[in-house]
């Protein structure tokens, strides 16, 4: 059966607290920490940090913790301007990027953040993202022809252009594919929002000739079906993006290609 | 190390490859949805018209023959519907391969069992028997 409890040493422990002290503007993070290598249970750290001397987003926040509170905190991040998707954690309860996330934006009360849900944890704020990875290069995610190489480029109408808007700004930070139940239950072998929406993207694409062989490969009772509508993904995007619309076309192309 | 560790992430994700089904059960689902709506709608117009009568006359009611197809229809459509919807929740939950295939075996039986029965229930008292 789908685990509803977490086992014994995945517990969340009372942790560290650090206060501010003569902080003008003090806020209290709260921060899921977890380390390989102590042998103990994942503690929730809380840190009060002075939002007077901290820059507006959740990663100035975790930033000026680690450089100036307690620098064994471990995150990822690195373009600071939502493109990257390094930085995608649990914020206030939604799977967001840090660096775009305001504090301001994260309810009254503690602001709590945790890795992304249901990934192996590499140590506090990282999770394990080998398999999201690996699942993402099984669709084989470029442009696949059958056609000789022409000697210039391949054009596209405008028209059929703009039907990858909405597609090709996904940046694989892994938010929707973390946030969807089905994908915790089955992530094995459901693809899940992100890849699904990848996947879309190239199927769409009125220069790709591997339709057929795309959407084969993604007939599956796990691999596709596995999507609920449940739309997790939608609500979660720090894009804005809407996978679930994505795999809904998915669907509809596998009914268009066969008898009813 | 176990042997999994050793195994490359790309074969992990591969697994065994599509199973190049899944669009006939989802397209069925909705299509035995579609249906239910309208012979749902027919069934609880039936029980409505049946609210004060008999025995005699609700035996009656059902041995109409537009009746009896109708409701025979009903029957079968949502044992069917039934069936596609509990197999995604067993795929869904159950992820014990031996609970798993019995399980979806089981309510295939259970649901060709319900509806023969059904059905024969209907036919006793369409043909009089």
């Amino acid at each position: 059966m789908a685990e509803f409890t977490l086992p014994k040493n995945s517990k969340i422990q009372p942790g560290k607290h650090y206060p501010a002290k003569g902080a003008k503007k003090p806020r209290t993070f709260r921060v899921y920490r977890w380390s390989p290598d102590d042998e103990q249970n994942p503690r929730i750290d809380t840190y009060e940090v002075d939002l007077a001397a901290c820059g507006p987003m959740v990663l100035d926040a975790l930033l000026k913790i680690k450089n100036e509170i307690d620098p064994t905190l471990s995150l990822r991040r690195s373009c600071r301007e939502g493109i990257c998707g390094s930085c995608a954690m649990n914020i206030d309860g939604t799977n967001t990027l840090a660096c775009t996330r305001a504090i301001e934006e994260c309810g009254s009360g503690d602001v709590k953040i945790y890795p992304l849900p249901h990934m192996p944890v590499v140590k506090d704020l990282v999770p394990d993202l080998t398999h999201f990875y690996a699942q993402f290069a099984s669709i084989k995610p470029w442009l696949r022809t059958q056609s000789a190489a022409p000697d210039r480029e391949r054009l596209q109408s405008p028209e059929d252009r703009k039907k990858l808007d909405g597609l090709y700004e996904c940046i694989l930070c892994a938010c929707c594919s973390t946030s969807c139940p089905s994908y915790w239950w089955n992530g094995d072998k459901y693809l899940g929002p992100a890849v699904l929406l990848q996947a879309y993207r190239w199927v769409v694409d009125s220069r790709d000739e591997d339709t057929g062989a795309r959407l084969d490969d993604l007939e599956d009772p796990f691999k596709l079906y596995r999507c609920h509508t449940i739309m997790n993904c939608a609500r979660t995007c720090p894009k804005g993006l809407n996978p679930a619309k994505a795999i809904a076309e998915i669907k509809k192309l596998m009914v268009e290609r066969r008898s009813a | 190390m176990s042997a999994h560790d050793l195994q490359h992430p790309f074969k992990r994700a591969r697994g065994l490859g599509s199973a190049q089904s899944g669009a006939g059960h989802w397209w069925m689902q909705r299509v035995t949805a579609a249906a239910l709506v309208v012979l749902a709608l027919w069934f609880v117009i039936l029980v409505l018209g049946l609210l004060h009568a008999d025995y005699a006359q609700a035996r009656a009611a059902v041995a109409r023959p537009w009746n009896a197809v109708l409701l025979m229809a009903f029957l079968i459509t949502a044992f069917w519907h039934a069936v596609l919807g509990l197999q995604v929740v067993i795929e869904d939950y159950v992820h014990t391969r031996w609970k798993e295939v019995s399980l979806l075996v089981a309510i295939k039986f259970l649901a060709a069992l319900g509806a023969l029965a059904s059905v024969l229930a209907v036919l006793r008292i369409a043909l009089g028997a």
